[in-house]
């Protein structure tokens, strides 16, 4: 903690990672932190929410009642976002951005209920990052085959090879920075407000929770998919 | 030469509120953003949603320059790396 404001505020402000407990593992310390136990709770609720949709969906009518409905509005919406900017390869990866758009978006509003978003840790974000990467160097290979990949490497001309060498390895780089700075700037500010303010800070921080976990998590989301899909989209080429 | 810790602390602390000047730029690239969209509303006010909707996603991309201050700052005034 900056002792500025450690001295101003007591103990009161935590936004920290704080390790649970630690094990060796090939020589090598490992901390089980209070992130793996947030995404451990996340994960839960969202497999709770996934079996119970299933469940659902077995049985379902023509007509959607109740959490029917929730779940059509749910895939419909993720459908259409995929569809509108990946077109005709929409269906392949539309598991994989609806994965991650619910996933980083119940991350981001964890905020709201107590949790210290997991996403406000570099180590989700660039696992994130990482294998929106992969996806894309993957398709890369697949869809332009290795000659296409090294003419897009030498763009203009061969001389410029090592700066969109440096480009590709920024994408990743940029893309889980972008998330994990909006996220966590939230964080802190929250527990500024609530560590430094004590008993004034009561009922108008809903206004700043509406604006730093609600808003621009749920921007920070559509994002961080929009920028995947358009890489991805990208990397496949003309069909 | 040997300095003690609160004079880099203290030069930290200076150096977070340097960093965080890269709020300029994408506060005035936002701005302009949210100009132009503006005023593409007023021209066809049919377009309001996608219009609404490409504005925030490039505010959204153009926000991470300043984000990059705000890091900077964040790893000077509590991981402290220059201090011993």
């Amino acid at each position: 903690m900056g002792q500025g404001i450690l001295l101003s505020a007591g103990a009161d402000i935590d936004f920290m990672v704080h390790g649970i407990f630690s094990y060796e593992l090939f020589g090598q310390t490992v901390w089980i932190t209070t992130t793996h136990v947030c995404v451990l709770i996340v994960f839960l609720l969202l497999g709770t929410f996934a079996l119970i949709a299933n469940r659902t969906m077995r049985h379902a009518s023509d007509v959607p009642t109740g959490f029917q409905n929730v779940v059509e509005l749910i895939v419909e919406m993720l459908d259409s976002m995929i569809k509108a900017s990946m077109g005709s390869s929409a269906a392949k990866f539309a598991n994989y951005i609806g994965t991650i758009f619910i996933f980083i978006l119940v991350s981001n509003i964890s905020g709201l209920f107590g949790l210290r978003p997991p996403t406000a840790d570099y180590g989700v974000t660039l696992a994130l990052g990482l294998i929106t990467f992969t996806l894309i160097h993957f398709n890369k290979f697949k869809y332009q085959k290795v000659s296409g990949v090294i003419k897009g490497l030498c763009d203009p001309w061969p001389i410029w090879a090592p700066i969109n060498m440096i480009g590709d390895v920024a994408v990743p780089i940029s893309l889980s920075l972008r998330l994990f700075a909006n996220v966590l700037s939230g964080t802190v500010m929250m527990a500024l407000v609530y560590g430094l303010l004590k008993w004034v800070a009561v009922f108008w921080p809903a206004v700043l929770h509406v604006y730093f976990d609600l808003f621009s998590g749920a921007i920070q989301t559509y994002v961080f998919c929009m920028l995947t899909m358009t890489y991805i989209s990208d990397a496949i080429g003309e069909q | 030469m040997e300095f003690n810790n609160e004079f880099i602390l203290g030069c930290s602390a200076i150096g977070a509120g340097l960093a965080v000047i890269a709020g300029i730029g994408p506060g005035v690239g936002q701005g302009i953003a949210a100009g132009h969209a503006a005023a593409a509303v007023g021209r066809n006010p049919g377009a309001k949603s996608d219009v609404t909707s490409t504005m925030l996603l490039g505010q959204a991309v153009a926000e991470t320059t300043g984000l990059y201050g705000l890091l900077i700052a964040m790893l000077l005034l509590f991981v402290k790396p220059l201090a011993n």
